[in-house]
């Protein structure tokens, strides 16, 4: 879509984008450009000597069984955490937009977590799920279950895929409400006149009208389990115990800051690069069905 | 219709409440308690009134290993309206050039802005890095804010709401005389006010709760935001006095939540209309 009406000259125009156009190739392409150079590079142990190695860098990745239960880990956790989110943000999105006495309470109360910094919710689970001072941690193991996420790896996944859900709910709340709310009531009325009852009418007649939401929500959802959820991870495990909660990001973390790899570092970075674009090509397909419906 | 009291979604609805008020609750009780009592298990949901001398005092001394809790606190404060501020500053300038003005490489502009969608700082951790240090940039506020303020969203956002305005207004606009900068000022920013407040909510909040950011350039401890404190004072585990930290956690908390609450209906409804 363009505009009929504009303003002439081009000298105005051009200050005005300059700002945002520098940031943008100081800050995002030069970076991105120094990644994809670095990833077909190789440094000596000693950084004297660099060369040029071509694809070497990631066919040494994806031969690294290491590498490869990373991406499945990350697979795992992602799919958890989008699930589990969306799964209890439907619920309740489809109890609060029903005709009930406070609804705008309930709906204040559900949205304010949406501020909590992911680093800080994983503080709050450590509260609670601290295994000397934390009242969940504590009671599961006074019930009799040995839980020390610091030792077990199953348990610290299941934590960091709580906390990380658990800080997500409130966004997929507001968009599905907001799902809900744009289906005419008209629609859900006549379902109900024709003798469609409750779960049956939300699974012919609601949920094909939020498939919309849900793939927008899922590519939103996974995306961020993928990429903001490093200080959720890295404020609970660090990663651990051993490479448990380790995630893509997390790794790409740990092998270019902590052990200093920068070439294998790098093309996990160029990876994820691939990644994300594919993931907001979806995103962006599924917003374009969405507005234009 | 009928209505009568709908007790299971009043129930779920509590329920959903209860999952997100408790755990904070707990950290508030808690931040009141006795430090040597919380160690030994004993966390109780009863706050203990005389405790709250607590939040006086981590905001002049913060706890082990970290800075004083005041100091991180307007480090986060000055970073997220620095990020807010400065995103929609440069989103409203470029959006606007873009959209009411033809310029060459309009398009090549447009797509260089779009193209930072699909580069989040997560996936450029070590060349960003280096790029940073080359500018000088490591450890200072400007490292911290400065890359953060170029991005796609708001600048897409606002050229949608400049798309949607009828051709009449800018006639009548050009008509009455008015120039590119009137037209800025007096049209389009009344306008779009509604997606202002929007998105300063959702940028404060994004400003505000950045973790990996400013772990890579910033590693001087004067420019400890409150996120990074937080995270530094439950990783010294052997002398945790965990009455402090669980006080600097609330604090860590408030003014996000304050600015998503006091400004909850903009907030959800450019959150919904717009991109994300």
């Amino acid at each position: 879509m363009e505009r009929r009406t504009i303003f002439p000259g081009w000298r105005l125009p051009v200050l005005l984008v300059l700002p945002q156009l520098l940031l943008t190739v100081f800050f995002f392409l030069w970076p991105a450009g120094q990644a994809i150079w670095s990833s077909m590079t190789r440094t000596d142990a000693f950084g004297l000597h660099t060369e040029f190695v071509g694809l070497e860098n990631f066919s040494d990745l994806f031969s690294d069984p290491l590498y490869i239960d990373t991406i499945g880990r990350t697979l795992v956790f992602c799919a958890s955490v989008a699930a589990l989110s969306m799964g209890v943000a439907l619920v309740l999105a489809v109890c609060a937009d029903r005709e009930l006495r406070g609804r705008n309470w309930y709906r204040i109360l559900l949205i304010w977590p949406y501020a909590i910094a992911p680093a800080v919710a994983a503080v709050l689970w450590l509260l609670l799920l601290h295994p000397q001072i934390g009242l969940v941690g504590r009671w599961l193991n006074r019930m009799g279950v040995a839980w020390d996420y610091k030792l077990n790896g199953v348990q610290a996944m299941l934590m960091v895929i709580v906390a990380s859900a658990w800080k997500q709910v409130s966004y997929n709340f507001i968009f599905f409400l907001a799902g809900l709310q744009s289906i005419p009531r008209s629609v859900v009325e006549a379902a109900r006149m024709d003798g469609a009852k409750g779960w049956f009418r939300f699974r012919t007649v609601v949920l094909p009208l939020l498939v919309p939401t849900v793939f927008f929500l899922l590519v939103v959802n996974l995306v961020y389990a993928a990429f903001d959820t490093f200080g959720t991870i890295q404020a609970l495990t660090q990663g651990g115990p051993g490479k448990a909660t380790e995630t893509l990001v997390v790794k790409v973390y740990r092998d270019g800051i902590v052990n200093l790899d920068i070439g294998s570092s790098s093309a996990q970075s160029v990876v994820l690069m691939a990644g994300v674009i594919v993931l907001t090509a979806l995103q962006f397909r599924f917003l374009g069905r969405r507005s234009s419906e | 219709m009928t209505q009568r009291f709908d007790w299971p979604a009043h129930l779920v609805l509590l329920l959903g409440v209860a999952l997100f008020i408790l755990p904070i609750w707990l950290v508030l009780a808690g931040s009141t308690l006795d430090p040597a009592a919380i160690s030994r298990g004993e966390l109780s949901l009863i706050p203990r009134l005389a405790g709250l001398s607590v939040y006086p005092s981590v905001l002049s001394d913060g706890a082990f290993g970290a800075q004083p809790v005041w100091h991180m606190l307007m480090i986060s404060f000055g970073m997220a309206l620095a990020i807010a501020i400065g995103k929609i500053v440069i989103s409203i300038l470029s959006a606007y050039a873009i959209t009411f003005f033809r310029f060459p490489f309009r398009m090549t502009a447009f797509w260089i802005i779009f193209i930072t969608l699909m580069l989040p700082v997560e996936v450029r951790i070590i060349p960003t890095y280096s790029v940073m240090s080359d500018l000088d940039l490591i450890n200072t506020f400007p490292g911290l804010t400065v890359p953060l303020i170029a991005s796609a969203t708001a600048t897409l956002l606002f050229r949608q709401t400049f798309l949607a305005i009828p051709d009449e207004l800018v006639e009548a606009a050009r008509m009455d005389g008015a120039g590119p900068w009137r037209f800025l000022k007096d049209i389009l920013i009344p306008v779009s006010s509604a997606n202002l407040a929007a998105l300063f909510v959702i940028l404060f909040v994004y400003g505000w709760n950045q973790y990996l950011w400013p772990l890579l350039v910033a590693t001087d401890p004067h420019l400890d935001t409150i996120v990074i404190g937080i995270v530094k004072m439950i990783g010294t585990e052997t002398q945790t006095e965990w009455n402090r930290v669980m006080a600097t956690a609330v604090l860590a908390l408030l003014p996000p939540v304050a600015v998503v609450v006091l400004m909850q209906r903009w907030f959800v409804k450019g959150l919904t209309e717009g991109d994300k």
